[in-house]
């Protein structure tokens, strides 16, 4: 584990990405303490310049809320949506790809093809219709993003544990008499996770792209605000007022940025071929 | 000197011009955009708003109706009312064509009137006290009520009760007629071509029987189907008139700054669309009188109309809009005033429950309005959860009962007894329908007050009854009425006299002409 940190602290990268995520989640989680007042509350006159009052220092959208409270309250929607659907895709693809990798045959072959079901239909059109027909909440949008992301992480898991299962030390538990959930728990996914971990990273960056892409569509919770409404919602006035859409913009473009960054540091980090090229 | 002098130029130059200004020009062409495209332009069977406004200026009413809704003459040159208030003699004018040839008679109306009661579900509404219509000779028709209607004169508009060629629509299927595609009408303009996706031409109708009109050549109303590229048409001069509604509210102020542009909220007089959020009645804590009334003070509707609406519009009173017949604004009042909203909340035990907000999906200005009406709710305590759905989505909702406050706006067709009493009467409750008495308000006085309302004669006695009815409602608050909308029409200082009517645009190309 120490081998690990050491490794991701030693790539550029890895170091800039880890400090973009922790900022966005220390904004998440205490940004909200410093601004007590709900995100939606008409503070000022309605397309305030930013930098003009300290008070509202990007100034505010067009019914005169507080831009800079909609992008701490956004980064809390963006990151958890990021996160959790992830969570939830990782859960269901895990499972799946193991199974398949593992126990091959016929249910190699069904698991795939249902998967392969899923990877057919273009993810962000899936998306947008599953969250129209559930009604645009929260738990929709983060069960359509799951929906549409775990496919990549089943086929990726299954490939790990096709060339994992014919090693000598799988087939020594094998033959030793252990279970089939005791191998792939604890001998083959373990060795399977680095990859996943990497995707994972990747994944949580794509999920809140599209949870801004679908609040900039309209289809995002509507009481909770977010990123990608603020940039929706502000697009129709850009020629008025280029702060609505620009800050929270920029905003969705670092976080984004910055989980790349990690995905890349953790890749050279939990890359046994390149780690063993740099040391 | 020369300063002087060049004073002295200018204003000569401005008071010939304004005193030219008042002689109309003849000749031009008039770019107008149409939004959206009209699902077709036979107003005897399609009455959306595009097709009003395109086919108002093909088609004729009997009467023509003032801004303040006065009634004035159009194919009827004069009418009388008998002493009972039963028998309305409408004399038509002479020489009137239709534009194939063939002349305007008391046949068509006639013919009409039978056409439109099966075809127009308000003029069939509007009709239902009409015992029968006769023509006694050529150019007289006479309507014979079954009793007294109060509004009566007010149901001979153009969008409401269109003349209908006889000749070509007698013992025809309506519906697969040709002359849908090609509508023949006896109005100012005759429809010339369509190119879908693309323009609607109108031209002259040079045997118009209103000698010299009308002054211009051409009408093109322009479909662009994009809010952004509409304002952009007029911004490049594409086009020259851009009705209300066909840009979003937070472009007006940019485009009434540019120069040679002229602005103005007139012309919707007729149909005074009112906005009120649906409060449903029948459960919940909206069924109690004072929670509505706590709505009423929590939401700043000033707010809303300065900010959502860019200062257009007027904050409504009660359930008339100030344009309409026997409007009074001796109502209860409701100013913005949270602390009596919170006051009123407690008073009724409101516990934070739950409740879901319908807002329209009419677009960005309905969307922003209704997290501003969110706000101020959550602002007094109440806890509320918003709905995000479709227009198909929301009038399913609406027209099940299925929500507790939902945005709306309707028409008030300048009379209470054709547009307000509807929302409010227990009889026209009904469920799968988004107007009439959506809320399930029932209240046999208002009942009574509204069924009195309509036959009461003379003037003096439907205002007294009217009046009570509005204070009666703005009291127990059915529904929260929020503002009387505006939809300004943008266009350029050039186009004069366009809208000069209670309907604007919809009939105004009649007296519309080019300062060229």
């Amino acid at each position: 584990m120490k081998q690990f940190w050491k490794s991701i602290l030693k790539s550029p990268s890895g170091v800039i990405g880890l400090v973009i995520l922790l900022l966005a989640i220390g904004v998440a989680v205490f940004g909200p303490l410093l601004f007590p007042n709900s995100p939606w509350r008409m503070v000022q006159r309605p397309f305030l310049p930013p930098f003009t009052l300290s008070t509202v220092p990007l100034g505010t959208d067009a019914l005169g809320r507080d831009v800079f409270a909609g992008m701490i309250f956004g980064a809390r929607v963006s990151l958890l949506v990021g996160l959790v659907s992830t969570l939830v895709a990782l859960v269901v693809g895990i499972p799946i790809g193991a199974m398949a990798g593992y126990f091959g045959g016929r249910i190699d072959d069904a698991l795939m093809r249902f998967t392969e079901f899923f990877q057919t239909i273009p993810s962000f059109a899936l998306a947008i219709v599953l969250v129209a027909i559930l009604q645009p909440s929260i738990y929709s949008i983060v069960t359509s993003i799951a929906v549409v992301s775990w496919p990549p992480v089943a086929r990726l898991v299954r490939g790990e544990v096709l060339s994992l299962r014919t090693r000598e030390y799988v087939q020594a538990a094998v033959v030793t008499g252990q279970s089939n959930s005791w191998i792939i728990l604890r001998e083959i996914l373990p060795n399977a996770l680095s990859p996943v971990i990497v995707l994972a990273s990747l994944m949580v960056a794509t999920a809140i792209l599209l949870e801004s892409s679908l609040s900039f569509l309209g289809l995002g919770d509507p009481n909770l605000i977010s990123w990608g409404y603020m940039v929706g919602a502000g697009r129709t006035v850009i020629r008025q007022a280029w702060w609505i859409t620009v800050f929270p913009g920029v905003a969705i473009l670092i976080s984004v940025l910055g989980l790349n960054l990690i995905g890349e540091g953790l890749n050279d980090a939990l890359n046994p071929r390149l780690s063993r090229e740099g040391r | 000197m020369s300063k002087r002098v060049l004073l002295g130029l200018l204003l000569a130059c401005g008071l010939s011009a304004s005193a030219l200004a008042q002689e109309p020009k003849t000749g031009g062409v008039i770019n107008a955009v149409i939004q959206p495209e009209p699902p077709g332009l036979m107003l005897a069977m399609i009455q959306n708003g595009p097709t009003q406004m395109v086919s108002g200026n093909i088609f004729e009413g009997l009467l023509r109706y003032s801004p303040k809704l006065e009634p004035q003459p159009e194919l009827a040159e004069s009418w009388s009312v008998s002493e009972d208030a039963k028998t309305y003699t409408f004399k038509l004018r002479k020489g009137v064509t239709w534009h194939d040839g063939k002349p305007f008679t008391a046949a068509d109306v006639l013919f009409s009137v039978e056409m439109l009661k099966q075809t127009h579900a308000r003029a069939r509404n509007n009709l239902a006290q009409v015992d029968k219509v006769e023509a006694p000779d050529d150019n007289t028709v006479v309507f014979t009520l079954k009793q007294p209607f109060g509004p009566f004169l007010g149901i001979f508009e153009v969008g409401s009760m269109p003349m209908v060629p006889k000749h070509l629509y007698e013992g025809t299927d309506w519906k697969t007629n040709p002359y849908n595609n090609a509508p023949i009408g006896t109005g100012p303009f005759m429809f010339k071509e369509w190119q879908k996706g693309s323009f609607i031409r109108l031209v002259k109708n040079p045997n118009y029987y209103e000698k010299g009109k009308p002054y211009i050549d051409e009408i093109y109303w322009q479909i662009i189907p994009d809010a952004a590229a509409r304002s952009v048409a007029y911004e490049t001069g594409k086009v020259d008139v851009l009705p209300g509604g066909s840009v979003e509210n937070f472009d007006v102020p940019r485009l009434s700054k540019l120069k040679d542009t002229c602005v103005t909220g007139a012309g919707w007089e007729f149909f005074s669309p009112l906005a009120w959020l649906w409060l449903n009645n029948r459960q919940g804590p909206l069924a109690d009188k004072r929670v509505r009334q706590a709505i009423m003070y929590a939401i700043d509707r000033d707010f809303a109309k300065d900010v959502i609406w860019n200062g257009l519009g007027k904050v409504a009173t009660g359930p008339s809009a100030s344009t309409i017949k026997y409007y009074t604004d001796d109502v209860p009042k409701y100013p913005y005033d949270p602390a009596k909203a919170k006051a009123l909340l407690k008073e009724a035990g409101y516990k934070g429950e739950k409740i879901r907000l319908l807002p329209l999906a009419y677009g960005e200005t309905w969307q922003r309005w209704g997290e501003a009406v969110k706000q101020n709710l959550m602002d007094v305590g109440m806890s509320i959860e918003t709905i995000s759905t479709d227009v198909a989505g929301g009038n399913q909702k609406i027209g099940d009962w299925d929500y507790d406050i939902a945005f709306t706006y309707l028409y008030q067709y300048g009379d209470p007894a054709l547009g307000v009493g509807r929302n409010y009467v227990s009889s026209a409750i009904a469920k799968g329908q988004v107007f009439n008495n959506v809320e399930g308000y029932s209240n046999p006085e208002i009942d009574k007050l509204f069924a009195d309302g309509a036959v009461a004669t003379p003037d003096s006695k439907r205002k007294e009854i009217y009046a009570k009815a509005q204070k009666l409602l703005v009291e127990d608050v059915p529904v929260a009425w929020m503002l009387e909308l505006q939809f300004p029409t943008i266009m350029r200082c050039k186009v004069k006299n366009l809208i000069t009517t209670g309907i604007g645009v919809n009939d105004g190309f009649k007296d519309a002409w080019l300062d060229k």
